[in-house]
């Protein structure tokens, strides 16, 4: 026992004494969601609009009104004809415009149709549709102020947005942020960590000690398990002071998840070391096979119901895809182990699986 | 002029010999377009959808049909239990439910009005929007649908004439760009930009702390080479690796996904020269402050996920918070994506550019000068 507490020691030295290494573990997560919460936004708003209106009437300043008076627009040109639109939209000074027709009130007047066009850059699908929408739908409503017509049918819908009315983007992006802070620490520094013992002979060392190979394994991993622990918690606390996202659940049960999702990253951080020899090949291993899904395949940034469905059975295996739908539900449904015990169950697996697979794989290296 | 070629080529064997390396320069990038295109996307297709009819009318189903036939929206289950609807929306099976409330039919037909109710699930904020910007003008659609077939009903005909005297404004709506609203066109030139400048900036980080690490840039020192043939040495070869894998993803993007050029290539190329002088500078000024290679790896993996996340290449810069989008000015990646987007999608001509692309000039002669000067120290 006191040959482990020895050799825990050596590792708390290793992290506290590497000053880069260090401040990169402490940074990076702190960084990472400031980031994510001010940057990673896909929140529409200020929308710079263009006008074309080639003959202002009545009908048309009334139209304008109500989209200055909407609140997500900001007028940015005025135009008198369709073809200057071009090179607004070209140099991105414009994201949308609304183009009246010649004669529009006086058309309307005489029940004619009145021409109303709105164009918006779907350069980026999401953004153009989400314009077009909020365009068309200031226009309906100054329709809607217009005496009802004999025979108009209106189905008139009336949305909910549930765990997230606000549609705050950094809400979604927390708790898979906890995902991504947590595969760096576990799975890249235990790589690292075990690899660099082996470029340097002292794994040698340490294999010839009274130590015993899961006491090494131990000894090796639970630093990092407690820095893994520190970081969720201080990722929950950043979240809630600077961006006010709610924990809705039960917070117990949130960090028992991050254990379980903790040990099944160190476990891979452990696999990559026991197959590589170098640490640039350990942290390519680690970017490559830990990293890389965390941040793709976990539907962390990305919706995984849109992707196809090779990356989406790949997702099925990808650990992070579990834990954040796990702290997703916790932290912003609220809802109980009872709604959860299926991907806890996938998590709990994987982490056992992992585990003997690491240790195991470590063995075999000891037997060479 | 001799003695940077002499270098250059010895730069060029170096990757040409390392046959991993060389796999990483020139599969890597092709890999990471096939895959990142595809799995990058906002796009919101196959909403899971659950369904409460209380209704149970002709009316009611046709409502439930549209939903599914748009192609936005999937519709698993359905029953007449809010219950089962909210356990549903728990468990994470349906992301929205469609409530049509008993009478709907009726209440239609009587006042011409009638409410639905769509519970979102908004954890994915931007999501939720796009979902219900598609249910609602699906409900807007069916609406008029009926409104015509209600009036040719009356008419006795099959088309519904103008109506007289009710004012109508006809409206339209057009997407400019990207009409099919396809998130590859999107994504595609924003990932090629990702390419060029992950591999040359890694390399070149790499490069002279792998110098340091086996000692042989003390050789390099006491060379009569000047520090800014020195530079320009380790950067020729590595610009023109980037131009070819501009030149292989722009390839791919064009064959696989038929990525839309409407733009000159020759100005996307010119652009590309000076970015990636400016792109591969941080390289080497990283890779002259740090003393090892995992170093340099760690700080260049830091400062590019932070350069491509501020860029606007996977979320719109118009989004960010407005202090962000003034610190992302300094970003050079931010500036390549804007113009590489402007170029092939827009068909953007130089005067278009002419901001990005004079930014980008200074971003690239400030980072030359500083990798220069940094490298001096050294030197002396």
């Amino acid at each position: 026992m006191s040959a482990l507490l020895g050799l825990l020691r050596k590792e708390v030295y290793h992290i506290l004494r590497d000053r880069r290494t260090l401040v990169v573990i402490v940074a990076l997560p702190v960084l990472q969601v400031i980031i994510f919460g001010y940057a990673i936004r896909t929140d529409v708003d200020h929308v710079r609009l263009a006008i074309v209106d080639p003959a202002p009437d009545t009908v048309t300043l009334g139209i304008r009104a109500r989209f200055a008076a909407a609140g997500v627009f900001e007028d940015v040109a005025l135009v008198p004809r369709i073809e200057q639109l071009e090179d607004l939209f070209r140099r991105g000074a414009a994201q949308g415009a609304v183009v009246f027709e010649a004669g529009f009130a006086e058309r309307l007047a005489r029940g004619l149709p009145a021409g109303l066009l709105i164009v918006a850059d779907a350069t980026e699908p999401n953004t153009g549709s989400i314009v077009a929408s909020y365009a068309t739908a200031v226009v309906q409503g100054y329709q809607q102020e217009a005496p009802p017509s004999k025979g108009a049918i209106h189905i008139v819908p009336s949305v909910r947005m549930r765990f997230n009315p606000t549609r705050e983007s950094s809400n979604l992006f927390v708790p898979g942020l906890m995902a991504f802070v947590l595969t760096i620490i576990s799975s890249l520094m235990t790589a690292i960590s075990l690899t660099r013992e082996k470029e340097t002979g002292t794994l040698e060392a340490l294999l010839v000690s009274p130590l015993r190979p899961w006491q090494i394994i131990v000894g090796k991993v639970a630093p990092y398990l407690v820095v893994g622990f520190a970081s969720v918690v201080g990722v929950i606390l950043e979240a809630r002071l600077v961006f006010h996202v709610p924990l809705r659940g039960s917070l117990v049960l949130l960090l028992a998840e991050g254990i379980v999702f903790i040990l099944v990253s160190l476990s891979l951080g452990i696999l990559i070391s026991a197959r590589t020899s170098s640490q640039r090949v350990a942290m390519m291993g680690a970017l490559i096979g830990t990293m890389l899904p965390t941040m793709l395949l976990s539907g962390f940034i990305f919706p995984l119901e849109s992707m196809p469905w090779p990356l989406r059975a790949i997702s099925v295996i990808v650990p992070a895809r579990w834990f954040v739908l796990v702290a997703r539900s916790i932290m912003l449904k609220g809802v109980g182990l009872s709604y959860l015990w299926q991907p806890t169950l996938v998590l709990l697996v994987m982490a056992l699986v992992l585990l003997t697979a690491s240790t195991r794989a470590f063995h075999e290296r000891l037997d060479q | 002029m001799r003695r940077i070629l002499f270098l250059a080529r010895a730069e060029v064997l170096h990757v040409v010999r390392d046959r991993a390396t060389l796999a990483q320069v020139l599969i890597v990038p092709v890999l990471q377009l096939l895959v990142l295109s595809n799995a990058a996307t906002f796009l919101v297709t196959n909403t899971p959808t659950y369904v409460v009819d209380f209704d149970r009318t002709s009316v009611s189903r046709g409502l439930v049909t549209r939903f599914r036939a748009s192609g936005h929206f999937l519709v698993d289950e359905q029953s007449a239990s809010p219950e089962l609807a909210n356990e549903a929306l728990l468990r994470g099976d349906a992301t929205m439910v469609l409530t049509i409330p008993h009478d709907f039919e009726a209440t239609l037909v009587r006042t011409g009005s009638a409410p639905i109710q769509l519970t979102v699930n908004a954890e994915k904020g931007s999501a939720a929007g796009i979902v219900q910007s598609y249910a609602t003008s699906i409900a807007a659609a069916y609406a008029s649908e009926l409104e015509s077939s209600v009036r040719g009903a009356r008419l006795g005909g099959s088309e519904a004439p103008p109506v007289r005297g009710i004012a109508k404004i006809d409206l339209r709506v057009r997407s400019w760009y990207n009409p099919a609203l396809n998130y590859k066109y999107y994504m595609v030139p924003g990932i090629l930009v990702a390419l060029v400048t992950l591999i040359g900036t890694l390399l070149t980080a790499q490069n002279i702390a792998r110098e340091k690490e086996l000692g042989t840039l003390e050789q390099l020192n006491v060379t009569p080479m000047t520090r800014g043939q020195f530079i320009a040495a380790k950067l020729l070869p590595f610009w023109a690796l980037g131009m070819l894998n501009l030149a292989i993803g722009l390839l791919v993007g064009a064959l696989v996904f038929g990525v839309p050029m409407r733009g000159s290539l020759l100005l996307l190329f010119g652009a590309a020269a000076v970015y990636l002088v400016a792109a591969l500078a941080i390289g080497l000024w990283i890779s002259s402050v740090v003393d090892t290679q995992q170093q340099a790896m760690f700080v260049t993996f830091f400062v590019m996920n932070v350069y491509l996340l501020m860029s606007g290449l996977f979320t719109p810069i118009d989004s960010m918070a407005p202090w962000v989008r003034t610190v992302s000015q300094l970003n050079p990646v931010r500036h390549f994506v804007t113009i590489s987007r402007a170029i092939l999608m827009k068909g953007a001509g130089p005067a278009d550019i002419a901001q990005p692309f004079l930014i980008l000039t200074i971003f690239g002669a400030v980072t030359l000068a500083l990798a220069i000067r940094q490298y001096s120290k050294r030197v002396a």
